[in-house]
């Protein structure tokens, strides 16, 4: 098999771009496990990372809103926002666009999806890439599930997706490392922000860990708006990896940090099959 | 619709260099782009992301147009509470505010 890597974690922009806000007894453990998450992908030496995130307006709007998005280039650029905003510089982020087509092809025998040539990230890619892959030298593939303008893709067609970027990602000879970008419950962007529901995290990371895709599935997008906010429809991101690894979940860290605006995640899944 | 345009105003400021160019230049001719009520159009003039807000552009456009503008995020909030009590409830979409006007959820 060569789905060699799969975890989640966080992107909040606060994570880098107001970091200097953070307390760092709460700021310094979340930093150490996602440049931990960085180290355990860089020994499963993948030839390619697939980032599974749920972007927000950097390539994507309601005049022509894919659910799924595949990126197919060779290099990317990011960040869209100000980069001394969100605490990282503007750069070039290195892709495959061949690797990403052979990847598309397969996916596309069983899910439709959007593919695009032209790619910029946002938070959503560039605060994972700046602690797994900070000297941007392994090759992205970006993924987008529509999280942002409703409506949105069901989770049984999310769940359907990540099973599709398993078995394409099993057909390729190269070894593919996959992680998945967003919250859990989190109200972003607003005065909102900072407040988290810790139990309803919680609960959903039990569901991720033991890989129970009837319970992950269950969750109906009213539900998660009243118990997980706007950011809660993310949760989408999370549960295609889960689909994708058929493993078990380990989460090394979950914290509430209000300034970064989400219960920070780190996990990691076991490749099942 | 409008709200529309008016999102489609933040998405191509947020992401495009060209547009925030135009933005400098001569903010009247890169609004004539877009079908704006007087409400909208006046809210992008002067600045008032509370209105933004209000008017119910997804809260990520809006986080991003202030990235843009240069508001740290302090006052970005601020500005957004202002526009709460100013101008009433969030119209639309799912950005609405459920927090507390005086609950500084994250110290800010």
């Amino acid at each position: 098999m060569s789905l060699v890597f799969a975890g989640i974690c966080s992107h909040a922009p606060g994570i880098t771009g107001r970091a200097a806000l953070a307390d760092p007894a709460l700021s310094g453990p979340f930093y150490e496990a996602f440049r931990g998450m960085g180290a355990a992908l860089e020994a499963a030496r993948p030839d390619a990372l697939v980032v599974v995130a749920a972007e927000h307006f950097a390539n994507f709007f309601m005049n022509n809103m894919p659910s799924f998005a595949v990126g197919m280039a060779d290099r990317y650029e990011g960040p869209i926002e100000d980069p001394a905003w969100l605490g990282i510089a503007r750069t070039q982020v290195p892709g495959n666009a061949r690797l990403s087509g052979r990847l598309i092809r397969e996916m596309m025998q069983s899910v439709d999806l959007a593919f695009a040539e032209e790619w910029k990230f946002d938070h959503g890619i560039m605060v994972p890439l700046n602690f797994l892959t900070p000297r941007y030298d392994l090759p992205i593939v970006p993924v987008n599930i529509n999280c942002q303008g409703p409506p949105l893709a069901p989770l049984q067609r999310v769940w359907a997706f990540g099973e599709a970027l398993r078995r394409a990602a099993d057909a390729l000879p190269e070894r593919i490392a996959l992680v998945g970008t967003g919250g859990i419950s989190h109200w972003p962007a607003t005065p909102d922000s900072g407040k988290v529901n810790v139990a309803w995290d919680l609960e959903f990371l039990d569901r991720w860990q033991a890989n129970d895709r009837a319970a992950l599935l269950s969750y109906t997008d009213l539900d998660t708006y009243r118990d997980g906010g706007q950011g809660g429809f993310e949760i989408r991101t999370f549960v295609s990896i889960a689909a994708a690894a058929k493993g078990k979940g380990a989460v090394q860290h979950y914290r509430p940090i209000p300034i970064f605006s989400v219960g920070c995640t780190i996990g990691t899944m076991s490749i099942g099959s | 619709m409008s709200l529309y345009q008016l999102q489609k105003f933040l998405f191509d400021i947020n992401r495009d260099p060209a547009t925030q160019r135009q933005y400098r230049d001569g903010l009247d001719a890169l609004l004539e782009r877009y079908d704006l009520t007087d409400e909208e159009r006046g809210a992008i003039a002067t600045r008032d992301l509370g209105l933004i807000y209000v008017l119910g552009a997804n809260g990520q456009l809006v986080m991003h147009y202030a990235a843009f503008l240069g508001v740290p995020w302090p006052e970005y909030i601020a500005a957004l509470r202002a526009g709460i009590v100013k101008y009433g409830q969030v119209r639309a979409g799912v950005y609405t505010m459920t927090t507390r006007l005086d609950e500084k959820v994250a110290g800010v």
